[in-house]
């Protein structure tokens, strides 16, 4: 695998400056390597979604950063420290080098205008220089590019399915050929059928266009399917970084361990776990036990 | 014994200026006390419309729905009485609780509106069933938005377990709540469904909770139950297309990493 890295991410908090103040990332570390999918994981508040944001400096107050710096290594060699980008150089950095799939895209799209307008605003704000008439094939080639297709330019986003939708969203993070894409549950609201197709249609771009993925979600059993490597999160701390095989045959801590343990699983033994069938069935069968009383 | 069968059922929707949607097409099947049945099936398949006719929130175009023999009543306090044997916990517990209302609200109003002890047993009643769904009693002076949602999601089944149903409907009961207390609630309900002898039809799209939980799988595609049988049978040994395409794109790390799987997600190596 490739090991050129594209973001270092070292010793990063975020601090909801409330009171009392609730550290919501403590001190997180980790390098995200060019085209590599990373799988962020954990329970709801485990602060994914805050390490996310705030890596994109997305985040609002009472959101602080008290320390931590997230390095973008870009293709052209510079290093560019997020943290240090002021705010109009940081406005355009987002989604020219990284962009984001938000969290319930459903509601993402603004319901009253037509998707191709609000493709083509992306090109307005970062390709200034563009004629209507190359923005309108960008956007048309665009919603080709993710099995959307052209003839809906004119769609408003209630007369496509979620699925659809949840396409163009991809689309729209896609416009400027970013180096990083970070997708925040991207498919939590679709069924198996359309969820497996978007997936597969995320793979083909990356082997495509080489970008790295940020994959966040709590369903564990799908990151092991597509992440290169797992970062499992915990109260704001990176417990157990691995590459999936080595978290789904041998999980370190007991945290992943546990939330292994709470995916009934599929195919395997009756009333087993997605935790269970690796090299050590001793420990599989004490947490499986534990799981099911 | 409890036995409310579901014969020859089929479902047409009006669609204004489209004519009409065939929601469900000759659909038969049998839910008894003492055991658990999944539906299964892709969004817009009709899952949620046998939910809603098995409930009489919806009515049949044709077909019989027969409680232990004898046509299911459409209205009046007959209708009442019916409910009381059928209920639903629904998909999202925080739209399905009021928010103006305590817990305690909740849990009460089936008791006092069906008659199902005297009235100054009620607050025992109440305090029973919140432990019954392993609850705190003291959580019945606090108001929803003061839970979480697996909280809401066990107050959601105490209020459907008030009127001492003998069948339960559980639409998609853990598809809202985070990964870590799904396992908690639909062990819950497993116990639950022990303890009360309870019918349960447990509509899900998660195929791996589906076999983990329930004797039988209904597979529905397109208002059609195209198989069905022992819920090991139908997700190991699929035998219609639309099952094995359902289970191969669930997501299967066994498979995925002992790598005889379908065509998985591609992975770079």
């Amino acid at each position: 695998m490739n090991t050129d890295p594209l973001l270092t991410v070292s010793n990063f908090s975020v601090v909801y400056d409330v009171d009392p103040p609730v550290e919501a990332v403590s001190d997180v570390s980790f390098t995200l390597n060019r085209g590599e999918i990373l799988g962020l994981a954990g329970e709801s508040g485990c602060g994914k979604t805050s390490l996310a944001y705030g890596v994109q400096r997305l985040l609002k107050p009472p959101a602080v950063i008290p320390q931590g710096s997230a390095i973008f290594h870009d293709e052209s060699g510079t290093d560019v420290d997020m943290n240090a980008l002021s705010e109009e150089e940081m406005r355009r950095f987002r989604w020219d080098k990284a962009s984001m799939v938000f969290q319930g895209a459903m509601s993402s799209l603004n319901p009253v205008t037509k998707i191709g307008k609000q493709l083509a605003d992306v090109f307005t704000t970062h390709r200034p220089g563009m004629s209507r008439a190359e923005r309108t094939r960008e956007c048309g080639d665009l919603l080709d590019l993710v099995g959307v297709g052209r003839d809906r330019l004119k769609s408003y986003p209630h007369e496509l399915s979620g699925g659809m939708r949840q396409r163009v969203m991809i689309a729209m993070a896609l416009a400027l050929k970013p180096q990083l894409m970070i997708m925040d549950e991207p498919t939590t609201a679709l069924d198996v059928l359309v969820q497996r197709e978007i997936l597969q249609q995320i793979s083909e771009l990356r082997t495509q266009f080489g970008f790295s993925v940020v994959f966040i979600t709590h369903d564990l059993p799908l990151l092991l399917e597509i992440s290169d490597r797992i970062a499992i999160m915990l109260q704001g701390e990176i417990v157990e970084l691995d590459t999936a095989a080595n978290i789904y045959h041998h999980a370190q801590h007991e945290y992943t361990r546990k939330l292994l343990g709470s995916f009934p699983s599929l195919t395997g033994e009756r009333g087993g776990f997605v935790y269970g069938r690796s090299d050590d069935t001793v420990a599989a069968g004490a947490v499986t036990g534990g799981a099911t009383s | 014994m409890t036995t409310l069968e579901f014969s020859h059922v089929t479902k047409r929707y009006k669609i204004r200026g489209a004519g009409e949607l065939l929601a469900l097409d000759d659909v038969s099947f049998t839910l008894t006390s003492g055991r658990t049945i999944a539906l299964v099936g892709q969004s817009g398949s009709g899952k949620s419309t046998i939910a809603k006719i098995l409930t009489q929130l919806e009515h049949a175009t044709s077909g019989d729905i027969l409680l232990d023999g004898k046509q299911i009543p459409h209205r009046g306090s007959a209708l009442r009485r019916y409910r009381q044997q059928v209920r639903m916990v629904f998909q999202d517990p925080f739209a399905s609780l009021n928010p103006y209302h305590t817990i305690r609200h909740h849990v009460e109003r089936p008791l006092r509106l069906d008659k199902v002890v005297p009235k100054d047993e009620v607050d025992a009643e109440v305090a029973r069933l919140l432990e019954h769904v392993r609850l705190d009693p003291d959580i019945a002076e606090r108001r929803p938005h003061e839970l979480s949602g697996g909280q809401r999601q066990r107050v959601a089944i105490a209020r459907a377990l008030a009127s001492r149903p003998s069948l339960l409907i559980a639409d998609e009961p853990v598809s809202m709540l985070d990964v870590s207390i799904r396992l908690g609630v639909l062990n819950l309900l497993a116990d639950l469904q022990r303890e009360n002898n309870l019918g349960v039809l447990y509509i899900t799209h998660d195929l791996a909770t589906a076999r983990h939980f329930s004797d039988e799988i209904m597979v529905l595609h397109h208002g059609v139950v195209v198989e069905r049988g022992p819920s090991d049978d139908v997700i190991l040994d699929p035998q219609h297309p639309y099952t094995r395409s359902l289970r191969d794109a669930s997501p299967n790390p066994e498979i995925h990493f002992s790598g005889t799987g379908p065509a998985a997600a591609p992975s770079r190596s």
